[in-house]
């Protein structure tokens, strides 16, 4: 008989089951619940997108795509990162197309991870950068940020944990879950620390679409001197609501793309066909759908934002992706009561905010990819909830 | 910003001023204010519930109906369209291009009804050459509304 427990290999018994997954199976048992905890657009991708991926598979274009992806699609990035964050790659050797930005970040943090290097992961932030890295064999060091610095990083608790075994510094900007962005006089200051060091950086873009405030979203590799060191992800999931098609791409210098193009090779292939054809008439004709969803939320989000303050709940004002990161420590609970009891007893689901590293404590992410009737009726009952 | 108020009141008349005021970063006496406005100008016509009427009460009729009419010297359409447009059962009245001239949307319990309401007061307007009668069958969107979707579940599932 075997051991399955002593057949797994160290590192996977070592990653953490996501803590909240049995969370959503009672969700998901419960009539009328009604969420605010899903992280991805609440809209159709448009459908010029969608009947480009019909057309191509009328066509009979069904075979395998280049590893590194279609050119026409990498020349499509390319010109759309140049469009809209003045930042040029070459579609020939800086450019991969990937199963999601997700794949992307894990063949990053693969290619450049040594065992034992360390890389740092500012936090909260979304939930995959430490188990990768410790798939990786590097040791995830946590930089927190908090509500007094706008959930920014600062260049003082990056200084405070660079090491002479710092391999790597995440930059997930917009943030998920808390809606922070670093605007350019922030990046800037990063950039001013890493400048005199070896230290890559891993820029994870996906939300970069998403912003609010008055400046448009900045990429870090747009920053004097940081295009050599960094390799930004991004992808079509969160702009162009395309998430189940399951493509993204990396950017980066040739050397580092071409590395995690072996190992995308090796382990995925190629991206899907169909999605690459979806996704090169999405950069072509698809700024106007952006454009579209973007003050959509903007709407939901003013309006969360405002139901939350008025709860008596602190929020901080977040400026990009599509989430609010209120405190909920007034009520005296800790994030996964204060979840569990609104779920059971408003059936109104959010997520616990140290879900996304142990200083989200004291939080819960609001998703506002709903519409403007399930926001209201939402922030109807977790008012009444609080009020008990 | 007046244009944005007006596309969220076409979606949804029921929001109050103060949740537009906040979703547009305005004042509530702003939002007041060009609300009333709109409504004094007549931009605004009127708020309504858009109603399936096939769920809530099966045996509504609907049919639109082409009328070709033959247009004054002086007057043009609009004559004719106004003697149209005086009748109870007239949801709506609009002037086309092409085969036809007038199309009008003509809601009643039956079948019946709707082509007596045809035969005897359209066809006989004076100046009312011909008539088409279409009937409704199925609604599938209406003012931006899916009609067919009825309480659908989010699709989404969560993957965290």
């Amino acid at each position: 008989m075997i051991d399955y427990e002593s057949a797994l290999g160290d590192r996977i018994r070592q990653v953490k089951p996501s803590g909240i997954r049995r969370f959503f199976d009672i969700a998901n048992e419960m009539e009328d619940v009604i969420s605010l905890s899903i992280g991805e657009p609440d809209f159709s991708t448009p459908w010029h997108i969608r009947q480009a991926a019909i057309d191509s598979i009328e066509k009979g274009n069904t075979f395998y795509s280049p590893n590194r992806g279609f050119a026409e699609l990498r020349n499509e990035i390319s010109s759309y990162f140049e469009r809209r964050f003045s930042v040029s790659y070459l579609p020939e050797s800086e450019v991969l197309v990937t199963v999601g930005g997700s794949e992307a970040i894990d063949d990053c943090i693969r290619t450049l991870v040594n065992p034992g290097d360390e890389v740092l992961i500012p936090q909260p932030s979304f939930v995959c950068y430490q188990p990768l890295t410790e798939m990786a064999g590097g040791v995830p060091v946590p930089l927190e940020t908090c509500a007094a610095d706008s959930f920014r990083l600062t260049p003082e608790a990056l200084r405070e944990k660079i090491t002479p075994r710092t391999k790597l510094l995440i930059l997930p900007y917009p943030n998920n879950p808390t809606g922070a962005v670093m605007r350019r006089e922030h990046l800037e200051k990063i950039a001013a620390v890493l400048r005199d060091t070896g230290i890559l950086v891993l820029s994870d873009e996906i939300y970069g679409e998403l912003t609010y405030g008055h400046t448009r979203h900045v990429s870090f590799a747009s920053i004097e001197g940081m295009r050599e060191r960094t390799v930004v992800v991004n992808g079509f999931s969160k702009s162009y609501a395309m998430t189940g098609w399951r493509l993204g791409f990396a950017l980066g210098p040739a050397p580092l793309i071409g590395a995690m193009t072996k190992l995308h090779q090796y382990g995925i292939m190629s991206a899907p066909t169909t999605a690459q054809y979806a996704a090169a008439e999405a950069l072509r004709n698809g700024d106007i759908d952006i454009e579209n969803m973007r003050c959509e939320y903007n709407l939901r989000r003013r309006l969360i934002v405002d139901g939350v303050r008025e709860m008596g709940l602190e929020c901080f004002e977040p400026e990009g992706a599509f989430y609010v990161f209120p405190s909920i420590q007034k009520s005296g609970l800790p994030s996964e009561e204060f979840c569990r009891k609104l779920l059971t007893e408003e059936h109104v689901a959010v997520v616990p905010g140290n879900a996304f590293g142990d200083c989200g404590e004291g939080f819960v992410r609001i998703s506002y990819s709903y519409s403007l009737k399930h926001i209201t009726e939402a922030l109807g009952r977790m008012q009444r909830f609080l009020q008990k | 910003m007046q244009e944005k108020i007006l596309k969220l009141l076409e979606e949804n008349a029921r929001l109050s001023n103060r949740q537009i005021a906040v979703m547009l970063d305005t004042t509530e006496e702003a939002v007041a204010a060009a609300i009333a406005e709109y409504e004094k100008s007549g931009v605004i016509k009127g708020y309504q519930a858009v109603v399936d009427w096939d769920s809530s009460a099966p045996g509504h009729v609907t049919a639109m109906i082409e009328l070709k009419v033959a247009p004054r010297r002086d007057s043009g359409f609009d004559e004719i369209a106004h003697r149209v447009m005086e009748y109870q059962e007239v949801e709506s009245v609009s002037l086309m291009s092409g085969g036809y001239d007038l199309l009008v949307c003509v809601r009643g319990s039956s079948l019946q009804d709707v082509a007596m309401f045809v035969a005897k007061r359209l066809s006989t307007l004076e100046g009312v050459l011909s008539t088409a009668t279409h009937f409704l069958l199925t609604k599938y969107k209406e003012n931006g509304f899916d009609l067919t979707d009825g309480n659908e579940k989010d699709k989404r599932s969560m993957i965290l």
